[in-house]
């Protein structure tokens, strides 16, 4: 089987891949380096995606009246002295 | 500051009530923000409130007009750090709060993939963490992020692309992914959920 048979078929099969990982080819290395970048790349959106979500959960929960009660004082406060 | 506001005539009822509701609507951002910096959510509350009474006590001193989300994440994250040297006690356990409830979430369906992200981000150096949820969870330009850390823009880009390496690194379990090794169970879970997220939206 050539190279690029190998790449068309994605993965080579079992037996081939202890001889894959022992007879570095150029052309193969280049390719797989490119899909190792994509793949990273793949993987920082993954995370910022999580990222925002997890962040975006505690935008949206509830805000404790406290918050606003705690404003609200203080508006009245600052309106009687002024 | 002190001198904008020697300067400017002081505030009138109106420009109080046009503050207040932008500031009102800033609230939830504000405890997000808290609860990545002190991690325990009740402490993350009292943190975003004394950061909300801050701003409305300097009220006086903001340009309507400007951007008021960035100048009440830096008056919160200055909070922060004050009350932070002012105990050491405190700061010690800030360390291990962080671990255990950074970005704590109520929701017991949050799926699995937040806890293993939260311990990453635990793991980060504490400007590299602050830097990437500002820009990268926050909406905040680099700019903006300079600004309310009060560091140079290049020192925010940089601490975000190291933080962002530094996160994926320790999501992989340290495997990266040269050796074409397989994505770790951390990583993996993120990855599914990712693909969940974005079907859905």
């Amino acid at each position: 089987m050539s190279d690029d048979e190998n790449a068309q078929r994605g993965r080579p099969p079992r037996e081939r891949l202890a001889d894959d990982m022992i007879e570095q080819r150029p052309t193969g290395e280049r390719r797989k380096a490119s899909a190792a970048l994509d793949e990273a790349r793949l993987r920082q959106q993954a995370i910022g995606v999580r990222l925002r979500q997890m962040f975006d959960q505690v935008v949206n929960e509830e805000v404790p009246d406290e918050f606003l009660d705690i404003l609200r004082r203080a508006d009245s406060r600052s309106s009687e002295n002024g | 500051m002190a001198d904008d506001t020697l300067r400017r005539p002081p505030p009138t009822a109106a420009d109080d009530e046009a503050f207040k509701r932008e500031l009102v609507q800033l609230i939830p951002h504000l405890r997000a923000f808290a609860r990545t910096l002190c991690g325990d959510p009740a402490a993350a509350d009292d943190l975003a409130q004394d950061a909300m009474m801050k701003a409305w006590d300097a009220r006086a001193s903001f340009q309507m007009g400007t951007n008021m989300k960035a100048w009440t994440f830096m008056i919160l994250r200055n909070q922060f750090y004050s009350e932070k040297r002012r105990s050491w006690r405190q700061s010690q356990l800030d360390q291990e709060a962080a671990e255990r409830t950074l970005v704590a979430v109520d929701d017991p369906e949050a799926p699995v993939a937040l806890d293993e992200l939260r311990q990453g981000l635990a793991m980060l150096p504490a400007e590299q963490r602050e830097a990437l949820i500002l820009v990268g969870a926050g909406g905040f330009a680099y700019e903006e992020a300079a600004e309310i850390c009060g560091c140079a823009v290049g020192t925010v880009k940089s601490r975000v692309s190291r933080a962002r390496r530094a996160l994926h690194a320790i999501l992989e379990g340290g495997a990266y992914d040269r050796d074409g090794e397989p994505a770790s169970e951390a990583m993996r879970s993120i990855l599914a959920d990712a693909e969940r997220l974005s079907t859905v939206r």
